[in-house]
């Protein structure tokens, strides 16, 4: 974490929208820069104290213990279902569900699809590392073509195990669905560019305009087995030609 | 608004009850033989200005279920068997979560898809649990029309009541039944959210709704307040009824559709010239062992009779723990028992 001061000068502090618990994340890992731009973005747009986030299961499920505001613990991949329960019973909540690629692209796909077709007014941060972090690095649907994971350990051959499914393209399709992006998080640039596009997620739902979800391509240097350096370097580099980095929809415009 | 009395099918007088409980949240997906309830809701909740979602599949309906009811409104759903099985992912996490609300298993036959015909066969994945893990669920079982409609209105409440899911047992015979339901009890108006419901901390206080406790002894002490949850359901809430004459020679145990295919058989066998009564359980869980032990001193045979191969009858050998000869009679596969063959199986017991 980077040094909080607290002279009058003060240029940087922790966000309201973050309990005081230290995060589990590994080294490196993109989760907790992840949390801390949904959490500034709730906080900048006033609305942490009506905040309702569902965590996944996956390496952010204790992100009830992170976000610092009401949280609930969806069984795995059920995210936005519960989502939707939460929404439809109280509409003026701001409602937001952090899921996993395996959580949502794999388990959840049909929670994911449904919710987005309905057009339910939710966020969906949805972490794109490339393989299930917490049950040890297995093959998830987002593995790349001919990439070595514990489940696919010569690497992801398509002729067995498929192709690695772009969500955000897929979703894009859907007329429920207002506004989708795919940014990254691998630079201080790109990490501004990801806190705008979740920023104008929210505000698609503030507005009443239907299903908005940010894909936010992170690392798992642990299962990657690279450095944070080398990680956060082959996000850029080996995740980014297979996902392409951008606004995916925009149906505000 | 409503007349006293009213002819409904079974399923509408779910509905009706829904409605009348304050329910604010339906989530539904067709299966019959209760498409009734999600059809029926589908004009009745808007009309109320409450919410139904058709959701894409049993998880997701007992899933959103799980979302309305964890910001404290009424919330409930409904099914039969292969989506009740669908569903239990969803009951684990609401026993264990602590959040109250109610489903309705208007059961068919199984295994597998089965058929559509009535059965009695969900016993064991009602009462055991269903899902994985430690942990129950109240059932209650009814075995009229009008029952359908109180229980359900009672369902909401015991469910506030442990912070527990409910289930109403019911079955396709039911659910398609038609009979007079005396509305006399009033509408009550949706209550407001329950004061810890997660719809944001400007409550006063931050709402954590969850499941995960990675510490064993943590664990082990939520699982052990939850026992005691159940056992406080076992002192206060277990519903029962009899009819036994004094001279009956033998007793019949049933819930549901088969307890009233009992009572026509007790009329033929009265014609006969044999007295039998019904022990009748309307809480599956909590069971009324102690009742149900009570018949070992006033009945020489109980008979069991099921919609299917024998599940309760294991409770009703638990409860007599060998003091009196426990028979079943049962038919599976949607095959409901005529009065007649009951009859024939209750005298073959008292001959011998
Ligand atoms: C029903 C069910 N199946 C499987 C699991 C085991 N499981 C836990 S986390 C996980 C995958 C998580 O991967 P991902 O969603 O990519 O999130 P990450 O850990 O990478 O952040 C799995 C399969 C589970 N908890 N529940
Ligand atoms: S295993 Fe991977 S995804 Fe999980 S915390 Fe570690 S680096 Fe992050």
């Amino acid at each position: 974490m980077v040094a909080t001061t607290d002279t009058p000068n003060k240029t940087f502090a922790r966000t309201a929208g973050l309990c005081e618990t230290p995060m589990h994340y590994c080294a490196g890992c993109s989760h907790g820069i992840a949390h801390r731009l949904v959490a500034e973005v709730l906080e900048e747009m006033a609305v942490l104290d009506r905040a309702v986030g569902i965590c996944p299961v996956g390496c952010a499920v204790f992100a009830y213990d992170y976000f610092n505001v009401d949280m609930l613990e969806a069984a795995h991949g059920r995210a936005p279902a519960v989502a939707t329960g939460v929404k439809r019973a109280c509409p003026d909540a701001v409602v937001f569900t952090y899921q996993g690629d395996g959580d949502l692209a794999s388990i959840g796909i049909a929670e994911v699809i449904h919710a987005a077709a309905r057009g339910e007014r939710i966020t969906v941060i949805f972490i794109n590392n490339a393989v299930y972090g917490m049950t040890g690095g297995q093959m998830a649907p987002t593995t790349l073509e001919g990439m070595k994971t514990s489940t696919s350990p010569l690497g992801r051959e398509p002729g067995l195990a498929g192709y690695p499914i772009r969500v955000s393209e897929m979703l894009a399709t859907l007329d429920g669905a207002t506004y989708i992006a795919r940014q990254s998080l691998h630079s201080p640039k790109a990490i501004m560019a990801a806190k705008k596009a979740i920023t104008k997620a929210f505000q698609v739902q503030l507005d009443g305009r239907g299903f908005s979800l940010v894909e936010l391509l992170c690392t798992c240097p642990t299962w990657w087995g690279k450095s944070p350096k080398e990680a956060m370097d082959w996000v850029d580099e080996g995740m980014s030609p297979t996902f392409p980095v951008g606004v995916v929809l925009d149906r505000t415009l | 608004m409503t007349t006293p009395r009213q002819l409904m099918k079974g399923n509408e007088a779910i509905c009706r009850a829904a409605i009348d409980a304050g329910c604010a949240c339906f989530f539904g997906y067709p299966i019959t033989p209760q498409n009734q309830i999600p059809e029926y809701l589908s004009s009745l909740m808007p009309q109320h200005g409450r919410v139904f979602v058709q959701a894409e599949s049993e998880l997701a309906a007992i899933n959103m279920v799980y979302g309305a009811a964890a910001t404290g409104v009424r919330a409930m759903t409904s099914s039969s068997s292969p989506g009740i099985s669908l569903k239990q992912e969803g009951m684990c996490y609401l026993c264990a979560s602590e959040l109250p609300m109610v489903i309705v298993n208007v059961q068919r036959a199984g295994p597998g898809l089965g058929n559509i015909a009535p059965a009695q066969s969900d016993y064991f994945q009602s009462t055991r649990g269903g899902g994985h893990g430690d942990y129950r669920t109240l059932v209650l079982a009814p075995a009229t029309v009008q029952e359908l409609y109180d229980l359900t209105r009672d369902a909401f409440d015991l469910a506030e009541k442990y912070r527990n899911p409910v289930l109403i047992l019911a079955d396709a015979v039911l659910g398609q039944m038609m009979e007079p339901v005396s509305l006399t009890r009033e509408p009550l108006p949706m209550p407001a959210p329950l004061p810890w419901g997660a719809r944001g901390t400007r409550k006063g206080s931050r709402t954590v709704i969850n499941s995960l406790y990675i510490i064993p002894e943590d664990l082990e002490a939520v699982n052990l307040r939850l026992a005691e949850k159940y056992a406080q359901m076992a002192r206060e809430d277990v519903r029962y009824t009899e009819e036994i004459p004094d001279n009956a020679e033998a007793v019949f145990v049933a819930y549901g559709s088969a307890a009233r295919v009992c009572m026509t058989a007790m009329e033929q066998l009265e014609a006969r010239g044999i007295s039998t009564g019904l022990a009748r359980p309307i809480t599956l869980f909590p069971y009324p062992y102690e009742q149900i032990s009570a018949l070992a001193n006033r009945a020489q045979h109980l008979l069991v009779v099921e919609m299917s191969l024998g599940q309760m009858v294991e409770d009703v050998r638990l409860a007599v723990e060998g003091r009196v000869p426990v028979h079943f009679y049962g038919r599976t596969g949607g095959v409901v028992p005529t009065p007649d063959e009951v009859a024939n199986a209750m005298e073959k017991v008292i001959r011998g």
